[in-house]
């Protein structure tokens, strides 16, 4: 079990040469697909893994595989450390405290878990410790019109469950959040601010120190999705002052199945639980349980074992290969998507024109022809990229479309990667031929 | 491009896709129904027009990918003056066609141009786009023999 040889990489940038060598790390990065090299450009909806992660799900699987915190064997007292483990290594990887850190099954469920912990406060759960959370009439939940669905529908949710008013940041037509609305929708009613880090459809990167002030002036708390800025970019949770964030490990070369909660130590120990049950709870009688503190509390029933300690695997492999090294990579890779797809003509790119700061990926509409067409064409040629809304419809409903074709790179895509699916979609447009009304409307719609 | 990729988007379908038959809902319609696929978007609204029992045309309109549109047209190709028990037994024929995988080749004698469609068969992740006017058209036959 390896992580990248350190004596293969360099101080300096990220170059070719070391690029060429992480993708020998990477299996599937040498599959065929419908005869040509795979060309994985979709990273931004599930990342690939290196050897390294996979072999560290598989040697604690065939080595220490057991149930943790519980059990008294040397198998059980082994897995447990090695759990745990993980949670220090990706604690010490967003920099903040491993007790900070509650496993998820994935951001959306770390989202929910706030949702529901306010929403059990908001009915005098785990009063009067948590009655900092409990939401009612009068209360704002604060958003963003860019948001993933899972940081759009629980807050929906939890404002009809509690009564409170869900309020949204508008986004301009560069996909940049308006922040002159921001200040003036903050106010003395926001209770929660949740939103995300970097956009996964426009790439945007939102002011997180000029979100978090405006909130906490108010006395709000921040949660932030850091989705898609975890995996990319270095990322100090307790520097930008967030009150919780979520990621997913899958979107950052781990497995599917776990998540991340990070939580300010003395907000997770005063918040209720959400899902209930064993390995939660110091004593329980019939009639009712008391809790561990956090993380803990927050971990019901068998946890995702093997996963997290893959994850813990990931963190160290990205930081080996040094997250503001693999941020520079990226950055250059979504300039060259976004200024190759710009010189198209027929395409429009949604989001930040060339040369303004973007995440690794690009989203982008073909005049007259559909994303689920063009997402055909390249996977013809071995290219893969996602079409669809990408779980932001309201955020494409923004933009006046109902989906789009996004490219989104990792560390281990390149230049000519990028190039050659640049050549495909110049191919598409002429292959679908690029007209300007390909379905024309129908006038005003007639009655039955 | 490969031949596999020129099956899918035969030009009949290109054709259809850009110059939608029926397209644009008519009035006096007898039941009509909305179909969307939330993966991607697409959507379908379809009206049936008939005359006793006798379906005698479809009208339509929507948006989505090519496969989606073109399917809708060339539906609405096949189904005219047809009652309900033929209607019924084009789309039977039509979804045996699109879950083949690409081991049928399609009736003709009932399906027309639809069965250039047949192609998408072999892309599982697009059937439900070939599938969704005829869904459409179903759930609207539905609507016609509940009332």
């Amino acid at each position: 079990m390896t992580v990248p040889d350190a004596s293969t990489l360099s101080d300096g940038p990220l170059t070719l040469a070391e690029v060429e060598r992480l993708r020998a790390d990477f299996p599937i990065l040498g599959e065929t697909v419908n005869g040509h090299p795979l060309s994985y450009l979709d990273s931004g909806a599930t990342a690939q893994r290196p050897t390294h992660v996979l072999e560290a799900e598989h040697d604690y699987l065939t080595r220490r595989n057991s149930a943790v915190h519980r059990g008294a064997h040397t198998l059980a007292a082994e897995a447990t450390e090695v759990f745990e483990n993980a949670r220090a290594r990706v604690a010490a990887f967003v920099g903040v405290r491993e007790n900070e850190i509650v496993w998820t099954s994935n951001a959306t469920e770390g989202i929910n878990l706030v949702a529901y912990a306010f929403s059990n406060a908001s009915l005098g759960r785990g009063a009067p410790a948590s009655s900092r959370f409990a939401l009612g009439e009068g209360d704002e939940i604060v958003t963003t019109e860019m948001e993933h669905h899972a940081n759009l529908i629980p807050w929906q949710e939890l404002a009809a469950r509690t009564g409170a008013t869900l309020r949204v940041i508008p986004i301009d037509d560069d996909g940049q959040l308006q922040m002159a609305a921001a200040e003036e929708i903050i106010g003395s009613r926001t209770r929660v601010l949740a939103f995300t880090h970097v956009s996964n459809v426009t790439g945007v990167i939102n002011p997180v120190e000029r979100l978090v002030a405006l909130a906490h002036a108010v006395g709000a708390l921040v949660v932030l999705d850091a989705c898609q800025s975890a995996p990319h970019r270095p990322l100090d949770l307790g520097a930008l002052g967030v009150d919780f964030a979520v990621f997913s490990g899958h979107k950052m070369l781990g497995p599917t199945g776990v998540g991340v909660l990070y939580g300010r130590a003395e907000l997770l120990d005063a918040m209720p639980p959400f899902l209930t049950g064993g390995s939660m709870i110091t004593t329980v009688t019939l009639e009712k349980a008391e809790y561990l503190p956090a993380p803990q509390r927050f971990e019901a029933g068998t946890q995702r074992v093997s996963q997290a300690i893959a994850l813990g695997a990931a963190v160290d492999y990205l930081s080996e290969v040094g997250m503001q090294r693999i941020h520079d990579w990226e950055a250059a890779l979504g300039q060259r998507l976004v200024s190759g797809l710009s010189a198209i003509p027929g395409i429009t790119v949604l989001g930040p024109p060339p040369g303004v700061e973007r995440a690794g990926l690009a989203s982008f509409v073909v005049e007259g022809v559909h994303a689920h067409d063009v997402g055909q064409y390249l996977d013809d040629l071995g290219i893969a990229v996602r079409v669809g809304h990408h779980c932001a419809q309201p955020l494409h409903r923004r933009f006046g479309v109902t989906a789009s074709t996004r490219a989104s790179a990792y560390l281990y895509n390149t230049p000519a990667e990028v190039d050659a699916f640049l050549e495909g979609v110049r191919e598409v447009t002429a292959f679908f031929g690029v007209v300007p009304t390909l379905y024309p409307q129908s006038s005003e719609r007639t009655s039955l | 491009m490969s031949s596999s990729l020129e099956s899918l988007y035969q030009e009949v379908i290109m054709d259809h896709s850009r110059t939608p038959h029926n397209h644009g809902l008519r009035e006096g319609g007898s039941a009509e129904s909305h179909q969307l696929n939330p993966t991607c978007g697409d959507e379908v609204t379809l009206r049936i027009h008939s005359q006793g029992d006798t379906i005698t045309s479809l009208s339509w309109e929507g948006h989505g990918c090519a496969i989606s549109q073109a399917s809708a047209s060339l539906l609405s190709d096949v189904i005219v003056d047809l009652d309900r028990a033929a209607v019924q037994e084009r789309i039977d024929a039509f979804r045996e066609l699109m879950r083949s995988k690409g081991t049928l080749e399609g009736d003709e004698e009932l399906l027309g141009d639809a069965v250039v469609l047949g192609g998408v068969s072999r892309y599982i992740a697009r059937v439900k786009c070939a599938m969704l006017a005829w869904v459409a058209l179903e759930d609207a036959m539905a609507k016609t023999s509940a009332a």
